[in-house]
């Protein structure tokens, strides 16, 4: 038996054939709310950003009057920064809670829950290659990939350094009272590079590894309804599987399958996202290259 | 025939005309026995009616001239007179300004064969040449636009005259300068120039000519009648102190403003528009001021951020190290205070022309530079190759997937 993707499936797998129909959860309803605020906030802050790095094109000029002019776009910039800069501080706090309130703060730090990198993490990158290049099988992974990983870390990476010095740029006068002054010629050139990284990687590289590749395309609704298939379990993250089986946890996390109308709420939702998203690259392609 | 008729009509009622009005006949009742129809075409097919009633209220028929006091050919004593006659000669009585067109533009292309160039009669009109100080006088101040339009306004005798400076008329119709001459308020429209209040009137002059009103050399001079106050900052700023010293390049007035567009200052499209003015000198701080975000803005199209004369002033522009400058080290805080009430002496350490690819200017933006772009490198480089290997092995996937029937 193999699996969907041409890859020979565990023993685990085996024992609870594939399409059996069950649903488990993977994401909570805050984590699914977090990730559609965080969305939204970064393309509402890339759209009303981005005019500012190519002020000489017509689409950044259409762009701004949409937002009401110069200062309309600097509101909603603005406004989107202060909201993501509330979810992601949110985050830090409850990933923080909830490594206190359970037995070992080693369990965010550590282990397949935790989002830091490990030496697995390595190996699967020098496997994920050998695969693509036919050189060997498709790793196997547990709940959260490396390059899931790297998405997350550099939302944390961007954060720092977009957040940083999008608020010296906010309130440059209090923080010229620490700093000198040409801080800011260096936060205003850091903030636009790192806008460029994060946009270019998650309308792109994030795209691509979440939604757009053949297996996902064209999106993968896990995020919005927070529910993954038995199939899909077993297919993408075996390893995750086998672990919740021999813990006993898997029956735990069985919910329904997720509903029509869920669904269809994902789909325009992400839909939504990925055509905005999709839109401006095209536009930063255009921009670069004439 | 038609030369005979009129000569014929003329012999006819020449004794009529002497005997029954002898009362109250003026002394031009022979000649518009003729001119007084203003359908009549003389021998030569050219219209030569003569609006009576205009020529009494003209300003030498209010004079009580004679048509032979300007057609000086034409004599009582030879009746009909000659088909065709001389051209009038206003030098007669009007000795200086014929001089002084004569030695100009409009005179010299005559005397050199244009035929279009203008005449006398081409901006004062013939027979109902009204004096300047008339409202409905073609060179009346208010009017002066429109009678220099008739050439330098029009698109087809622009072109096929190769006017100098092209449809200028028309940009200076929407100028300040313009638009202040139309304006509804008489001490507004009175004191807007028109074309002649820089080109002088009869002394038109080209600008090649040294002694030209708008050669360029003299141009501030001319801009300064007005502008008297703003003329004197000028010369004591910097532009005009290397003007004073013979420098070729030094900006004058119209460097900055144009010569027919003139822009009221105050308009956010001027504003951002001189920018590029000063570019066209000081193209290495555009560049610069293009990656601030002050460059960003305007180049977006909204001026509600600096320019380049928010900070430098724009006819008191010194330069930085002088202490009087507005960017100078004693000024910069109190300049930089006009936008931004509570900046610092800290603050102002931001260079507004700070260049990520210059080391020594600024070091630390260009390793910062540096380092976001091996960064931004790095990262699309690897999941670039990633991403394109992933979907090559995972399309191959799929197709044998399908290949294979599942």
């Amino acid at each position: 038996m193999s699996s969907a993707i041409g890859v020979p499936l565990s023993r685990a797998e085996a024992n609870a054939p594939a399409g059996s129909g069950r649903y488990y959860r993977r994401f909570g309803l805050l984590e699914r709310v977090m990730h559609a605020v965080l969305m939204f906030t970064f393309i509402g802050c890339a759209l009303s950003g981005l005019p500012l790095l190519y002020p000489d094109h017509a689409w950044a000029e259409a762009l701004v009057r949409l937002f009401g002019g110069f200062r309309g776009a600097g509101l909603i910039h603005r406004i989107c920064a202060a909201v993501m800069i509330v979810v992601f501080v949110g985050h830090v706090l409850r990933v923080l809670y909830r490594g206190l309130a359970s037995d070992s703060i080693l369990t965010i730090l550590w282990g397949p829950d935790s989002m830091v990198p490990q030496g697995k993490d390595i190996a699967d990158i020098y496997n994920h290659f050998k695969w693509f290049l036919g050189r060997g099988p498709r790793p196997q992974f547990d709940r959260y990939t490396y390059w899931e990983k790297f998405d997350y870390w550099a939302v944390f990476w961007g954060m720092f350094i977009i957040g940083g010095s999008g608020l010296m740029l906010w309130f440059p006068i209090f923080f010229s009272q620490f700093l000198p002054g040409w801080v800011l010629n260096i936060t205003s050139l850091v903030h636009g590079e790192e806008a460029l990284l994060a946009v270019g990687f998650i309308f792109t590289i994030h795209f691509f590894n979440g939604h757009l590749r053949p297996e996902k395309f064209p999106m993968d609704l896990v995020i919005f309804t927070g529910r993954v298939s038995e199939h899909e379990l077993a297919e993408e993250r075996p390893i995750e599987r086998a672990r919740l089986v021999r813990e006993g946890r898997l029956t735990t996390l069985e919910t329904t399958p997720p509903s029509a109308g869920s669904m269809t709420f994902g789909r325009i939702v992400g839909g939504t996202a990925l055509t905005l998203g999709i839109v401006t690259i095209l536009l930063i392609f255009y921009s670069l290259l004439r | 025939m038609r030369p005979f008729l009129v000569a014929f009509l003329v012999a006819m009622t020449l004794p009529i005309a002497g005997t029954a009005n002898a009362q109250t006949a003026g002394p031009n009742d022979t000649c518009l026995m003729c001119h007084a129809d203003l359908s009549a075409k003389g021998a030569t097919g050219k219209a030569i009616g003569v609006d009576k009633d205009k020529f009494a209220t003209s300003v030498h028929g209010s004079l009580g001239l004679k048509c032979t006091d300007c057609h000086r050919d034409v004599s009582a004593a030879k009746l009909p007179h000659e088909p065709t006659l001389k051209p009038v000669d206003c030098a007669v009585c009007h000795e200086a300004p014929v001089k002084e067109y004569a030695s100009t533009v409009h005179g010299k292309a005559r005397a050199g064969g244009n035929k279009v160039a203008a005449s006398c009669a081409n901006c004062h009109g013939t027979h109902d040449i009204l004096p300047s100080k008339d409202a409905k006088s073609r060179t009346n101040h208010a009017n002066l636009e429109s009678t220099c339009a008739a050439c330098h306004g029009n698109d087809a005798m622009v072109k096929s005259a190769h006017l100098p400076g092209g449809n200028i008329v028309t940009k200076f119709h929407d100028s300040i300068h313009g638009r202040n001459l139309r304006d509804a308020k008489a001490a507004v429209s009175a004191a807007a120039p028109t074309c002649t209040n820089c080109h002088g009137a009869h002394k038109i002059e080209a600008k090649t000519e040294k002694t030209s009103r708008i050669a360029r050399a003299n141009i501030p001079e001319t801009c300064g009648g007005c502008h008297q106050r703003i003329k004197s900052v000028y010369d004591q700023g910097w532009h005009g102190k290397l003007r004073h010293d013979g420098n070729p390049a030094a900006p004058i007035c119209i460097d900055c403003h144009t010569a027919h567009s003139i822009e009221k200052t105050s308009r956010p499209e001027w504003q951002m528009a001189v920018i590029g003015q000063c570019g066209g000198c000081h193209d290495n701080f555009i560049t610069t001021y293009r990656q601030t975000f002050h460059g960003q803005v305007t180049e977006l199209g909204y001026a509600n951020v600096a320019t380049c004369a928010a900070c430098h002033g724009a006819h008191d522009v010194l330069p930085a190290s002088n202490p009087a400058s507005r960017v100078s080290a004693e000024n910069r805080v109190s300049t930089c205070r006009v936008c931004h009430p509570t900046a610092n002496a800290s603050f102002v350490q931001f260079d507004p022309h700070a260049n990520r690819h210059d080391k020594v200017r600024s070091p630390l933006l260009y390793y910062a530079g540096l380092f976001m772009d091996w960064l931004l490198l790095g990262v699309f480089a690897f999941f670039g190759i990633h991403t394109v290997f992933w979907l090559a092995r995972s399309l191959r996937v799929v197709r044998e997937r399908r290949r294979g029937g599942g």
